[in-house]
């Protein structure tokens, strides 16, 4: 059967259904609200959709029926805020402004991360009808070294799960370093060495609790291989995130959002080169896809189905997504293009050329 | 106390009176009859959101976080989505 293809956008989740070889869109539900997330249970085939609503804040629905129906969750929320030193004092608001990524956890169905911004993990145990507080995470006084990375407050984008261990997480922030726990969530360690932050003051450049690490993908056939797509430069890790090494550049810039390891080969994966940083689009507004399959010792851009003139697309850290047998990516953008490559990347189909803002993609 | 269309439309929740002393606690008793609203209308440390918008007898209300005004006899309270943002 045919993978569904999901794009969370700004005015709603759209779902794409494969008809004579091409996606095409089944069903569009939200309309008219920001969709920041999309995670499907496959152990029991439960979707979870996260909404950003302009005036009401975070919500959380669900769906066991495919999208006929949804239900709504409580949402994962921030304790009371204290009123002693040192979090009176704590410049990031308690509250959660945005639900930026979902994993499965543990191994029964309806077991679930969220992370959020202001950078917060959750947990729940009950198919999201409640959610845990990873406290010890939330109240390290080490969070409070963290900042906005082209956002007001720290956001967590990123949880990949030990395919050998689920108890073994690893997640990374902007702007706060890579961290992981071995116990579930209970104690939280900051990993992530040899990233460089050019930008801080010269003592703060290598300091692991403030890179900006725009996303973190894991190979899961090599769990212990992860790249980093960094503020600036794209980065290897072959110790679980303990150590990162910088890369070559995949083209004149090694600036961009998304990064995308091949589930089973350790040393391809997937860019979406983007002119740093005041741009923020592809360089000469022609799109492209870079690839590596050496580790990121060399690259090759691709180009072709992808607009070529005046294309002012930026493709945000969760929008391109790959099947878990490797074949087939999808691609969507802020200027709203939706793309779909059959064969690794080296040529795209343009499926939408003007839906909202894309903000994530996925396959069931 | 009046919920407007558009809270009314993630979650229904009609018009209600309700005995309360001060706004707080008015807000707090008509939401227990629609629990799952609570949450479009307050954040997390039990502030109005900043969209939301809270009337008093027709006269917009400031204050977001101590929400300790008084109430009397027949005050009307309104809480509806401001309209900001583009």
């Amino acid at each position: 059967m045919n993978p569904i293809l999901f794009a969370c956008t700004r005015k709603g989740l759209f779902v794409l259904r494969k008809t004579d070889g091409v996606y095409a869109i089944a069903e569009h539900h939200f309309p008219g609200e920001p969709v920041t997330q999309l995670l499907v249970d496959h152990r029991d085939g439960a979707w979870y959709a996260a909404l950003r609503m302009g005036h009401f804040g975070v919500k959380l629905r669900k769906s066991v029926d495919l999208g006929a129906t949804w239900i709504e969750l409580t949402c994962p929320a921030l304790p009371k805020k204290p009123e002693v030193a040192p979090w009176a004092e704590d410049s990031t608001p308690w509250s959660v402004d945005l639900i930026w990524a979902f994993a499965l956890a543990g191994t029964e169905a309806g077991e679930l991360w969220a992370g959020t911004m202001p950078a917060a993990m959750f947990r729940s145990r009950d198919g999201g009808h409640s959610w845990q507080l990873c406290e010890s995470f939330w109240l390290n006084e080490k969070r409070l070294g963290w900042f906005g990375g082209g956002n007001d407050h720290p956001g967590l984008h990123s949880i990949v799960v030990d395919p050998r261990d689920p108890k073994h997480v690893t997640v990374a922030i902007s702007c706060g370093g890579v961290w992981t726990t071995h116990d579930d969530g209970a104690n939280w360690s900051l990993i992530g060495n040899g990233m460089h932050a050019p930008f801080m003051p010269e003592s703060e450049q290598f300091n692991p609790n403030t890179q900006d690490a725009h996303s973190l993908s894991q190979c899961a056939a090599a769990p212990d291989t992860m790249w980093v797509q960094h503020h600036q430069g794209c980065y290897r890790s072959i110790d679980g995130a303990q150590t990162f090494t910088r890369l070559t550049a995949p083209t004149e810039t090694d600036f961009g959002f998304p990064i995308v390891a091949d589930p089973a080969n350790p040393l391809r994966a997937w860019v979406v080169p983007a002119r740093a940083d005041t741009y923020r689009y592809a360089t000469d507004g022609a799109m492209h896809v870079a690839r590596t399959d050496d580790g990121g010792q060399t690259w090759q851009v691709f180009r072709k189905g992808l607009p070529q003139t005046h294309a002012y697309d930026l493709v945000y850290r969760h929008g391109i997504a790959i099947t878990n047998d490797g074949k087939t990516l999808a691609m969507g953008s802020t200027t709203g293009g939706l793309w779909v490559s059959d064969d690794a990347g080296e040529s795209w189909t343009e499926i939408e050329a003007r839906l909202p803002p894309v903000a994530a993609v996925g396959f069931d | 106390m009046t919920f407007a269309p558009h809270l009314r439309r993630h979650v229904d929740c009609p018009p209600q009176v309700v005995a309360a002393a001060t706004l707080r606690s008015a807000l707090e008793s008509a939401l227990l009859a629609a629990p799952t609203l609570r949450h479009y209308v307050f954040d997390e440390q039990d502030h109005i959101r900043k969209h939301v918008a809270v009337f008093l007898n027709g006269v917009l209300v400031r204050d977001r976080i101590r929400l300790d005004a008084p109430l009397s006899d027949g005050d009307k309270i309104d809480v509806i989505q401001a309209l900001s943002g583009g």
